[in-house]
């Protein structure tokens, strides 16, 4: 083995929650794709955070998503990647942007990488990752 | 500290590196000092009369480390800037915001990297592998938003964002293509460079496809070596050894990070990092981009330097593509000849630092792709971070 094969990394780097990320996973695990919505302005954010950029505001409320957008730009990785990702490659990876008006990175599942494209109309789905984490993919909306 | 309160109260007076390579087999420490040393000779100053610094925040050879190798007594003033080659312009900034404050009177600006065979960065290291082959399995942070969906290294977030101007702008790859045979020129002409075969378009679009739409020829090359720079104030500079390189004007804006995708496109391109440091910058310098007869940009791939054409001003907005086009960027004919050492493309990767070097040598007329009569130099800082550029004159 050489050096740089003790160093590599080998398992599939998931999330570790947070005190700001907590409620976004916990929905998660239930099928739930939630975004923060600014009790005093309205306006969603994502990644989550404690303040709303636009006024200012700490009082939020995490609303359910439509779960629907349209792909914002994307690419497809051809590798180098990671050990955990070389089994899928070529694959996707795209930024929707959510009917919220937030962007969210993801991938599209059962999109072969020439028929991605930008405008895509996309839902969102739930692939149990682990006993915690469930990650929020999406599939092409008809 | 306005831009205003640094306009033409520092220089550049000397420069130094090391030789750049694929591996060099030597500490970080040991290349750093090799270069400050290299500057130090260079501008005719005693390493020991060096009262302030000014590294990267990520730079691995700190102001302790310093002190034990130079012995400085007067080191009395250090800071580092934040963003990685976001920062490898506002590096300058801050020196020459110190000079002019009177906080220092000989700063010393270093960057040494070893991220060739042997990345010297994160854990494992020296052990080899790629910063981004050494991931946590755990993110807690906001690498957690997009590494467990296979996103997970620089040239993958960068594609997002090129693929993006493609999809505004049409931008194609021609137009990467002309950037990356530019340098590649400019670096056969460079004993420093690392990267010296001759390069077509056609080599270009035959290199494979990594994270589309970037091919292997649209990335930056990742080397060993470090770049160290002395800055003076403006009247000291007049008695040292070399021709000054005055730092005319300085910016730094915050902005958006291609890491967090989430957030980067939270605003309009022309209200985020990079356009609101030129604003900036022009303002306070008095010029405008149409005065540059040089510039350098954070070539860390190459639709970054057509986006960068763009944030700037050289180009207007969705034209930067063509501004390339037809060796629009290569020395000695194009109309704005950029990154005359190779750049971060084809001579080395110092964070950037390599090419702010070269804009010296630029205004001292010591290039090896030397701008006849050049009297104003751009440099810029990676344009997709929080980011800064400064402009250099004769």
């Amino acid at each position: 083995m050489s050096v740089r094969d003790a160093v590599l990394t080998r398992g599939v780097p998931l999330p570790l929650p947070t005190r700001d990320t907590d409620a976004f996973y916990a929905a998660a695990r239930e099928g739930v794709l939630v975004f923060q919505r600014c009790s005093a302005c309205g306006r969603f954010r994502h990644y989550p955070r404690p303040l709303c950029p636009a006024c200012l505001s700490r009082e939020f409320a995490w609303m359910p998503s439509s779960g629907r957008g349209t792909v914002w730009t994307w690419t497809i990785v051809r590798g180098p990647t990671l050990p955990a990702f070389e089994a899928a490659v070529p694959y996707n990876v795209v930024d929707v942007l959510m009917d919220e008006g937030v962007h969210f990175v993801s991938q599209v599942l059962d999109c072969p990488p020439e028929e991605i494209r930008a405008g895509m109309p996309v839902r969102a789905v739930f692939v149990t990752a682990s006993v915690d984490i469930t990650l929020v993919k999406f599939r092409r909306a008809e | 500290m306005s831009g205003a309160s640094i306009r033409d109260r520092a220089a550049i007076v000397g420069i130094g590196q090391t030789p750049f390579a694929k591996h060099l087999g030597r500490s970080e420490y040991d290349m750093a000092l090799e270069a400050i040393l290299a500057a130090c000779a260079d501008a005719g100053i005693a390493p020991r009369d060096i009262d302030g610094t000014v590294r990267y925040d990520i730079e691995t050879t700190d102001e302790e480390q310093l002190l034990a190798a130079l012995g400085n007594p007067l080191l009395r003033w250090f800071a580092s800037s934040a963003w990685g080659g976001g920062g490898s312009a506002s590096v300058l900034v801050l020196a020459a915001g110190a000079i002019a404050a009177g906080l220092a009177t000989i700063v010393l600006v270093y960057r040494s990297r070893a991220r060739g065979k042997h990345s010297a960065y994160g854990k494992g290291q020296h052990l080899g592998g790629r910063y981004w082959e050494r991931l946590d399995t755990a993110l807690p942070g906001l690498n957690g938003w997009h590494v467990p969906h296979g996103l997970v290294s620089a040239f993958q977030e960068m594609a997002m964002i090129a693929m993006r101007h493609r999809i505004e702008y049409g931008t194609t790859d021609d137009q990467y293509a002309e950037v990356a045979v530019a340098f590649r020129e400019h670096a056969r002409l460079n004993p420093n460079a690392v990267m010296r075969t001759p390069m077509t378009i056609a080599d270009h679009h035959a290199s494979r496809m990594i994270s589309d739409p970037l091919r292997l020829l649209d990335c930056c090359i990742e080397t060993d070596g470090a770049v160290a720079l002395i800055v003076t104030s403006a009247e000291r500079a007049r008695d040292l050894r070399q021709r000054p390189a005055y730092i005319l004007s300085g910016a730094m804006a915050g902005g958006g990070h291609h890491i967090r995708l989430s957030t980067f496109y939270e605003r309009d391109r022309f209200d985020d990092g990079a356009p609101r440091v030129a604003r900036q910058l022009w303002e306070t310098a008095g010029v405008g981009p149409e005065d540059v007869d040089v510039a350098f940009f954070y070539d860390f791939f190459t639709p970054l330097v057509i986006m960068g054409l763009e944030d700037y001003g050289f180009a207007p907005r969705g034209e930067g593509g063509a501004f390339v086009e037809g060796g629009g960027i290569a020395w000695p004919d194009g109309r704005l000849p950029c990154n005359t050492n190779g750049g971060q493309l084809s001579e080395a990767f110092v964070h950037g630092f390599n090419n702010t070097v070269e804009a010296v040598r630029q205004v001292r007329g010591t290039s090896t792709a030397q701008v006849d009569g050049c009297e104003l130099a751009f440099v810029a800082g990676g344009n997709t971070d929080p980011t800064g550029a400064v402009l250099l004159r004769r």
